[in-house]
């Protein structure tokens, strides 16, 4: 489904050049369950900011369901995000003056979908993360982790194939970040295509396949390890280190 | 489509309601702009339908005849001060009458005598003209009759009287048939006048009018201040202008030594002037509106600046460009939109409190400037927040999501 080969990505600060990714390749099958690992500055946000279309590559090839994205114009990628991706972020990015249900349903009302249609998709959406009593609050109104099911459900409310979310965790205590990685797994057990990125190894190891990420490089791929004939090129010296982790 | 207008209105109203501090500001300057106009124009154009009204009120398709003429406008006063202009006589107004398209004419003299009953006295505006004054100007009656039918040489001792003249004279008793005397003469009250209020300069209730005849005596002059003459109808005010220049022309010896001028000529000029003293305004006020659209486009860059996140995880979401450009473009159009229906109940209010304040004003805005302001209000609206609109379009989502 997601095939990146020989992805770049430079971003010029000043006269200086930064290599946020430096030769990636990955490809990501449909309903895979992934999790980005690494330290900061190793180009995590930004890898997960390409897959979801933020961001482009400065070369390389990007293909989205057989389809080179890199070429495509800004309307066609805003309409592949609207439709197939969604995004968790760390700081939530709920709108501070719309209800939990608007902020819901705000991806429908971009996507120019008619009231009545919106109205179920809402209340369905609100009862599956279990903010029912708290449809009607602003996100002043709800803690933490609330407000991150808040973004879940807006995330997931036009059905893409593939959530992506970039430490989604990070700002919530262990309790509720907890509750947020379940409901996580629960929509990629529905089928969803989830990537995880995060600093927290309890986190990232119970995804299926996890990757470690330096220097804007893809430092090991669990997947690649557990099929190494698929890729004889890539070494597998960040798998024990992901192993060790574990247990601390 | 309506149900993305209602969508773009509720999002948008939020984002008004959640700046409350810089949307009053907006609508605040956005209002004054429209109320401006409409309260300046309304002034202008109130005082082109006082003046238009003041000249209508001399009567319908007047012509009026003035003793002495100059070519040109500028060396006038100069030119009459030389050619002594000889006298409109009561024989040239006589020679008028003789004209099918002429319906009614009243010679006119005006002076100021001392007119006593009983003990009292005072100094009092008197008119002498015919019976047709009255029908010409449109003036009512309240008591007895008009000057009689008679020949326009006929120095009948009658007058008529304004109802303030009434009450001061004569006091509780009837005026009729009572002998008023004006100087050194004296006249029977033969009728009381209705009409109330001013006509350019004169209050009618505080007039007395006699025989043209009468009034040469008692002024003792053989000429007559003007003649007015009533067309028969507004084509025919025309052919009676010529008319009149050609005849007094032949009774004067051939020179022309009258100026006529037409009702509708002067109430043209007027109106042209104050018109466009009305559009000058106008503009003038539309100028602040043009203040406000420079205001709303700041209150815009910062508004996308300050929800830049915002703007960002919108894109995140799915939003493209236009979409973006739309939505700020209907926040400010909306600001706008508020501002003006503000300023407008504003203006309004003003121009009914103006007249209030001057019950002879009317002080109506002219329908061309509610549409104008609104107009370009919103339009300054439009056009001030394309700029900010098309930045935060262009913001790169990744790093607008981390606010910078
Ligand atoms: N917009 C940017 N401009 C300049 N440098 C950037 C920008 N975004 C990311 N970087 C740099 O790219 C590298 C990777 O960043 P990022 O993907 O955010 O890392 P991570 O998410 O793993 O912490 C860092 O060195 C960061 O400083
Ligand atoms: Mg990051």
């Amino acid at each position: 489904m997601i095939e990146l080969s020989n992805i770049h990505r430079d971003f010029k600060v000043g006269d200086q050049s930064v290599h946020a990714l430096d030769n990636i390749n990955l490809s990501i099958h449909p309903g895979e369950y992934i999790s980005i690992m690494g330290p900061s500055g190793s180009g995590k946000s930004t890898l997960l900011n390409l897959i979801g279309l933020l961001d482009s590559a400065s070369k390389g090839t990007y293909l989205l369901n057989q389809q080179d994205v890199t070429v495509l114009h800004e309307r066609e990628k805003a309409a592949i995000r609207s439709q197939t991706i969604g995004f968790v972020f760390q700081a939530f990015h709920l709108i501070p003056r719309l209800t939990a249900a608007e902020n819901i349903e705000l991806p429908l009302i971009l996507a120019g979908i008619a009231p009545e249609q919106r109205q179920p998709r809402v209340q369905k959406a609100i009862s599956d993360t279990g903010l029912s009593d708290r449809a009607d609050h602003t996100p002043d109104q709800l803690s933490g982790g609330q407000r991150q099911r808040v973004a879940i459900a807006r995330a997931t409310i036009m059905q893409p194939k593939i959530l992506l979310a970039d430490e989604p965790t990070g700002n919530l205590d262990q309790k509720s970040g907890q509750d947020v990685i379940a409901i996580l797994e629960q929509l990629n057990q529905q089928g969803i295509s989830l990537i995880i990125v995060t600093h927290d190894a309890h986190i990232g190891l119970r995804a299926k396949r996890q990757i470690q990420m330096l220097d804007g490089r893809i430092q090991s791929d669990s997947h690649l390890n557990s099929n190494p004939g698929t890729s004889p090129g890539t070494s597998p010296p960040r798998q024990d280190q992901a192993n060790a982790s574990s247990h601390t | 489509m309506p149900a993305a207008i209602h969508d773009s209105i509720h999002f948008s109203w939020t984002a008004l309601r959640a700046y409350p501090a810089r949307t009053l500001l907006m609508l605040i300057a956005m209002a004054i702009g429209v109320a401006a106009v409409i309260i300046l124009t309304a002034l202008g154009d109130g005082a082109r339908r006082y003046i238009a009204s003041e000249f209508s009120s001399l009567g319908t398709n007047l012509v009026l005849v003035f003793p002495g003429y100059s070519k040109t406008s500028g060396l006038g006063s100069l030119a009459m001060v030389n050619a002594t202009p000889r006298d409109l006589t009561l024989n040239d107004a006589q020679a008028l009458s003789r004209n099918s398209n002429i319906r009614r004419i009243a010679p006119m003299n005006i002076g100021s005598v001392n007119a006593s009953f009983g003990g009292r006295s005072r100094e009092v505006p008197v008119i002498g003209t015919s019976h047709e004054f009255l029908k010409l100007r449109h003036w009512q009656l309240a008591q007895g009759s008009f000057l009689p039918v008679t020949d326009l040489d006929r120095a009948t001792p009658v007058c008529v009287i304004g109802s303030k003249i009434q009450n001061e004279l004569f006091t509780a008793q009837s005026p009729l048939g009572q002998w008023l005397r004006l100087g050194e003469r004296r006249f029977r009250v033969i009728g009381v006048l209705a009409t109330e209020g001013r006509s350019i300069g004169i209050d009618v209730q505080d007039i007395i009018i006699i025989p043209v005849a009468s009034a040469q005596q008692l002024f003792n002059t053989p000429s007559l201040f003007r003649i007015l003459v009533e067309a028969k109808n507004r084509f025919a005010i025309k052919p009676v202008k010529q008319f009149i220049i050609e005849q007094l022309k032949q009774r004067h010896q051939g020179k022309r030594d009258v100026t006529v001028i037409t009702q509708d000529a002067v109430l043209a000029t007027f109106d042209r002037i104050l018109s466009t003293l009305t559009y000058a305004v106008g503009g003038i006020a539309a100028i602040s509106l043009a203040v406000a659209g420079i205001l709303i486009m700041n209150v815009m860059l910062v508004a996308v600046s300050q929800r830049k996140t915002e703007i960002g995880l919108l894109k995140a979401l799915g939003a493209p460009q236009t979409q973006i450009i739309h939505l700020i473009l209907f926040e400010a159009m909306m600001l706008s939109a508020l501002g003006a229906v503000l300023g407008l109940i504003l203006g309004e209010l003003g121009c009914y409190a103006l007249r209030q304040f001057f019950p002879e004003l009317p002080a109506y805005a002219p329908l061309w400037a509610l549409l104008a302001s609104m107009a370009v209000s919103l339009l300054a609206g439009l056009v001030f927040s394309l700029l900010p609109a098309r930045q935060a379009a262009r913001l790169d989502p990744v790093l607008a999501l981390t606010g910078k």
